[in-house]
């Protein structure tokens, strides 16, 4: 069993974010930037099936030199080995260009499984598995919540607004992942030293043979007009409570709202 | 300029329309022809409520195996009905299902998408799109054919006009190799209490709460208040609360009167699906905290102090 898992190396969630208005693109300060949380439950739920079932997991990501951090991480996790996709040419691609870069680094590989998050933490738009695993004419199994891998067919319960359905289909396929899959292990220090000795194959736009035209910028269809930050910075009322002193003014507020 | 054929991918849950997509119809009647696109059985009621809210046309493909197979079998037929017909644009909504068959869409037709939009127009002919949470900005489409586009919930109020629509059926044939994701069974899991996205009232909790026992305290005081109690993506990761609770971009988007967050720091997350809120009351320890750039009223203080005496207050007042 080769599982392959996306990883996105983004800005620390908890901290503040920051858009560049020149360039129209988020700010990435690699010192405050971390292998994006949604991707451990991945790593994770791959790990598993392959101590299970054997195989290896191998971990594939796209961006600056930094972002080999987030693969450390994943190898400290336990992916044996892993795929760094950099390229200047490769910068400012949107989602579909994003996924034609994974796809023709995916199709090297021949994998069983794929596993994506459902979406990025920093960009959110939940639009590169589907469009990777239409690239990869691979069925597309989504937002798993639990999932099983049994005699070369995957079966999930893919969450819905009202519950769940169990969704199965061959492998190899596609599928994503939520947060209720797998509770990601803690590497120790053991293995996080461990992991910068495996070895990460990086990959330019050349070796990986996809047209610079069409990712990047250059392919890019979505074209950013305007950004910004907005801090709705509210001109609201901020006190300081002690000792459950404020509760006055809270219920006093509710009753100007007309809500208690 | 309401010139535009605007397609709204239109779900069918339960037998009904989803709210969501009868929301996408207000924006599709103000830019022009409103059509919808309901791949999946779907009875007379269900298709004169299309119409009832604005579409004139519904193309109505009733083959069980689009609701069976979900994305493939739909991606590929969208794709042959935008060949033969040429719609300017086409509306999406935030359900898991409409992402992934817009998704599949956008490799298939190698177009553009702009995801999380919260308004959509032209300006002198070329798409605008404003789009975000935190971030914002304005996005248009360059060398992509039909415009796709997928909207957030409650952008739009979804309205009944009065109209009925001409039904029209989808003829393209489902090819047997989209045929492979299938459905084998589908739960529906009740929930307690009342409804997050209908509550005019939510109190919320994250991490400050410090562990998941003091979540009582949360759902007090949203009883105490008549509301529903909700939380942050971080708490329902960390398994305290269901899944069904979570505010935020991967979960519910709400817009009630008022939202108090008791221990939340303000992830952009979380932001996104509650910044709609009218008022928003914030009780969180560190003065720095992100969730107080947004409150009406913003409290430094321990929650745990502060919730349960405000409970109190209100259930003695």
């Amino acid at each position: 069993m080769k599982i392959v898992v996306c990883a996105k190396h983004v800005p620390d969630p908890n901290m503040p974010m920051e858009v560049d208005t020149g360039t129209k693109r988020l700010k990435r300060n690699p010192a405050q930037s971390i292998l994006d949380p949604s991707d451990e439950y991945g790593i994770e739920i791959a790990l598993q099936i392959v101590e299970k079932q054997g195989g290896e997991v191998v971990v594939l990501t796209m961006g600056p030199a930094a972002a080999e951090d987030a693969l450390r991480r994943a190898m400290a996790m336990g992916a044996e080995r892993a795929i760094h996709l950099q390229d200047d040419a490769l910068a400012g691609s949107d989602a579909l260009g994003t996924a034609k870069a994974l796809a023709a680094a995916i199709r090297a590989e021949s994998p069983d499984l794929v596993v994506c998050a459902v979406e990025s933490t920093d960009a959110y738009t939940g639009m590169v598995p589907g469009a990777l695993a239409e690239l990869l004419d691979l069925p597309q199994v989504t937002f798993a919540r639990s999932l099983a891998v049994d005699s070369g067919k995957i079966t999930v319960q893919r969450a819905t607004e009202t519950g769940y359905q169990t969704v199965e289909a061959q492998l190899p396929a596609l599928v994503t992942v939520t947060a209720s899959v797998a509770e990601p292990r803690y590497p120790s220090f053991k293995l996080m030293m461990q992991a910068k000795k495996k070895p990460v194959d990086g990959k330019d736009a050349a070796a990986l043979g996809v047209d610079t035209g069409a990712i990047g910028e250059a392919g890019a269809k979505e074209e950013v007009l305007a950004v910004e930050l907005i801090r709705e910075e509210k001109q609201g009322v901020k006190i300081t409570d002690e000792g459950g002193d404020s509760v006055e003014q809270i219920v006093a507020y509710l009753k100007k709202i007309q809500v208690a | 300029m309401a010139d535009k054929r605007v397609w709204v991918w239109t779900e069918i849950v339960d037998g009904a329309a989803h709210r969501q997509s009868l929301e996408l119809l207000t924006p599709a009647r103000a830019l022009g022809r409103a059509e919808a696109v309901v791949l999946g059985p779907a009875d007379g009621d269900a298709l004169a409520s299309i119409g009832n809210h604005g579409a004139q046309v519904v193309h109505h493909g009733d083959d069980p195996r689009y609701a069976e197979y979900l994305a493939e079998p739909q991606a590929a037929t969208l794709a042959t009905m935008i060949a033969n017909d040429a719609p300017d644009l086409i509306l999406f909504s935030s359900t898991p299902s409409a992402r992934d068959v817009v998704s599949r869409l956008v490799a298939k037709l190698d177009a553009g998408i702009v995801a999380n939009a919260t308004d959509v127009g032209y300006e002198r002919d070329e798409l605008r799109v404003p789009w975000g949470a935190e971030t914002t900005g304005t996005v248009t489409l360059r060398d992509s054919k039909p415009h796709l586009v997928q909207i957030r919930p409650k952008a739009f109020a979804a309205e009944e006009v009065g109209g009925q629509a001409e039904v029209q059926p989808v003829t393209v044939a489902i090819e047997d190799r989209t045929l492979r994701t299938k459905v084998v069974e589908t739960v529906v899991e009740e929930s307690e209490g009342p409804n997050l996205e209908d509550a005019a009232i939510i109190v919320s909790g994250g991490r400050g709460l410090g562990q998941p026992e003091n979540y009582t305290l949360v759902e007090e005081l949203a009883k105490a208040l008549g509301g529903a109690p909700g939380a942050t993506r971080a708490i329902v990761d960390a398994g305290w609360v269901p899944y069904s609770h979570q505010v935020g971009q991967t979960g519910k988007t709400v817009k009630p009167t008022l939202y108090v967050a008791c221990g939340i720091s303000g992830a952009i997350q979380h932001i996104a699906g509650m910044k709609g809120s009218k008022y928003i009351v914030a009780i969180n320890r560190d003065p720095d905290a992100p969730i107080f750039e947004l409150a009406d009223l913003g409290v430094v203080g321990d929650v745990m102090t502060i919730v349960p005496k405000l409970t109190e207050q209100l259930r003695n007042g």
